[in-house]
């Protein structure tokens, strides 16, 4: 009807009972030519469930392999959960950043040094644990503004700016803990520290009594002596879960969140309506380094001693959970559920090979495979979510 | 070369503006008064100056001579978020829309209504669905959807949601880049509608355009463009159509060229084409 009504007004010419003649295609309701779309294929259009389908597949994958009864255990579980929290927790933030449209290639470095200075702080300043976590903080918050404060007033790509800084934190940190120490790793710093109770909140765990009565229901494997194996929930997995689910409110539902896609995908639309690009990327390094510190602290707490190498290859794997999960490598795009679930697939395969017994050295191999795929997988969801075959 | 005969004051103004890049002289000595109510186009062929122009409205350049009026009070823009504010709203040929974002995060880009004014509030979406679907019905666009991505509307579909934004965050100069130029028949038709219905509002609408047939039938006003240079501002009943296009391309210059191709056609006309 719309159609016919359309056509049947002469261009240019006005009627008063008809706004300026003018009858959009879809006044009527509906365009014709738009196939309705069910909730399956809406689902499958959203950008996390190339991640979530990896990972049934996965998941089935080594349920059927041998070892599966182990890795499936509670304490199996619980292993490659503390993998996929400790990767999640800078996945996160290396997502947000890149849906931003910009890369820290510094986040390993960054766990690295923080450990080191939580290390000298306590050890040779003799500062308190929460102290040390402090400087530690102050740091990241420090590395992560000049990194972006470079970036924004250069103009260069991160990906070369936070390369440098990746090699001056590392630098920076076999240099100074050498330096004073005359090795490259502090052992016993949660030895004679005023503040052990501090480390509980990074190291400890959560529901502790809840997972004692079960042990003593006889529900969850006990040692002699009754404590459980598990003996609860790690903090790790508590800061990755809560990290997440910040994150992914703050993405979705605020401002500051529709400012971070608009920043990345398109900057200079965003910029053009207001929106403080530059302060948005600049607090977005911020909080990839301070991500960064707070994986270094739970390695540093749960560990008692800090490692100048610590973070080796994180910057990269954060970015492999990122793709995975559906995070668009060009920014402007993507959900931190799927990195939820990207990291998911890390920790899962990486334990998954350990306990099926199948050599290690293959876990690149799939890792590599498992990056393909997920990029092409991306690809092809972005285009749909677009409905069709274009571009930006 | 007349001045519209209104009483009104313009609501956007240009006083001799020049803007230099080094030493090439991008626009020199340009007057131009753009009234409410009125489609003022600005005509010019490639290399007018008509993209130096609309940045220098917009608040993306600054000139380097000259002064910009807006209600009769001189202003400097230091951004195009400067000119906004005093309702100058420009939509870019790119039109500043963000594919992979849905239609009323696009809209509300920058000015995100939330529920409270906590740093980290929610954006109140039903609201801003609700609004942004009312302002584009409005003008005479119905969103089925104000969630989906821009990315899956077309041209004239997108260049009516970046109309239907500046006008409903109370732009009261309206400038469109080119709003037809990548558009097929009927969609460019849809927007020169929405031009007439801003017009009806009040609005001052600044309409760049290299296309005389979309500019000619909504305008009132014609400023024509030539390397830089005003070369005359028209009213509607002063000017026809040919001699809008014979000015904006330079005149002589098209006279010389058509001969100089008939010629080279009669030379050809006598002789076969070459065998392949």
């Amino acid at each position: 009807m719309a159609v016919v009504e359309d056509k049947a007004i002469p261009p240019g010419e006005l009627k008063a009972t008809d706004r300026f003649g003018m009858t959009s295609k879809r006044a009527a309701g509906a365009d014709e030519r738009l196939a309705s779309t069910g909730k399956l294929t809406q689902w499958l259009r959203r950008p996390e469930a190339g991640a979530a389908g990896g990972l049934l597949a996965t998941i089935i994958i080594f349920a059927l392999l041998p070892g599966a009864a182990n890795l499936y255990s509670l304490q199996g579980s619980m292993t490659f959960l503390t993998l996929s929290a400790e990767l999640g927790i800078v996945a996160t933030a290396a997502a947000l950043l890149i849906i931003a449209g910009e890369f820290d290639l510094s986040v390993g470095s960054m766990v690295g040094f923080a450990g080191v200075v939580i290390g000298l702080t306590v050890k040779y300043w003799g500062l308190p644990l929460w102290g040390g976590i402090a400087c530690a903080f102050a740091v990241a918050i420090l590395t992560g503004y000049l990194n972006g404060l470079i970036v924004v007033k250069t103009r260069l790509p991160s990906f070369i700016v936070t390369l440098a800084t990746l090699y001056i934190l590392r630098g920076l940190s076999i240099g100074i803990t050498r330096a004073v120490t005359g090795r490259t790793q502090i052992p016993y710093i949660l030895e004679g520290a005023p503040d052990p109770a501090t480390a509980g909140i990074f190291n400890g765990h959560l529901l502790t009594s809840l997972f004692r009565w079960m042990g003593a229901q006889g529900w969850i494997a006990t040692r002699s002596d009754g404590i459980p194996f598990v003996a609860g929930i790690p903090m790790s997995i508590v800061w990755w879960l809560g990290l997440t689910a910040l994150a992914g409110y703050v993405l979705t539902q605020t401002k500051y969140g529709n400012w971070i896609f608009a920043t990345g995908g398109d900057l200079i639309a965003a910029r053009n309506v207001g929106v403080p690009v530059d302060r948005v990327k600049i607090s977005l390094f911020v909080y990839t380094a301070c991500a960064a510190t707070l994986l270094a602290t739970i390695q540093v707490m749960e560990a008692g001693s800090a490692d100048t190498t610590r973070g080796l290859l994180k910057e990269f794997e954060a970015i492999i959970a990122a793709v995975i999960g559906g995070v668009l490598l060009t920014g402007g795009y993507g959900t931190v559920y799927g990195v939820l679930f990207g990291a998911l697939i890390f920790g899962l395969v990486q334990m998954g090979i350990f306990y099926t017994g199948i050599d290690t050295d293959w876990f690149k191999v799939f890792l590599g495979i498992v990056i393909l795929m997920a990029v092409l997988v991306n690809n092809y969801i972005r285009l749909k979510a677009l409905g069709r075959g274009g571009g930006k | 070369m007349t001045e519209p005969a209104q009483m009104t004051e313009p609501a956007m103004e240009l006083r001799g503006v020049s803007v230099n890049f080094g030493s090439v002289r991008a626009l020199q000595d340009i007057d131009i008064k753009v009234y409410p109510g009125e489609v003022h186009c600005l005509l010019g062929d490639n290399g007018a100056g008509k993209s130096t122009l609309i940045k220098v409205l917009s608040g993306v350049y600054r000139p380097s001579k000259g002064e910009i009026l807006v209600d009769g009070k001189p202003v400097t823009f230091r951004s195009p978020r400067d000119a906004q504010e005093l309702g100058v709203a420009t939509v870019f040929q790119d039109l500043g829309m963000i594919s992979l974002m849905s239609i009323t995060r696009n809209f509300f880009l920058g000015r995100e209504p939330t529920k409270s004014s906590l740093p980290f509030s929610r954006i109140d979406k039903e609201r801003a669905n609700t609004i942004a679907r009312q302002a584009m019905a409005d003008i005479g666009i119905d969103v089925r959807d104000p969630t989906q991505a821009v990315g899956t509307l077309s041209g004239g579909e997108r260049q009516s949601v970046a109309i239907a934004r500046a006008v409903h965050f109370g732009a009261r100069v309206l400038i469109l880049d080119e709003p037809t130029s990548a558009l097929g028949v009927h969609q460019a038709a849809m927007v020169l509608k929405f031009i007439i219905e801003a017009r009806m509002r009040g609005l001052a609408v600044i309409f760049i355009s290299h296309n005389i047939h979309h500019a000619y039938p909504v305008g009132d006003t014609f400023t024509l463009l030539n390397r830089g240079r005003n070369r005359g501002t028209y009213a509607k009943s002063e000017i026809s159509r040919d001699e809008v296009i014979s000015i904006m391309s330079g005149g002589e210059d098209l006279k010389a060229v058509e001969a100089e191709i008939a010629g080279l056609l009669a030379q050809i006309g006598n002789r076969p084409p070459a065998a392949p």
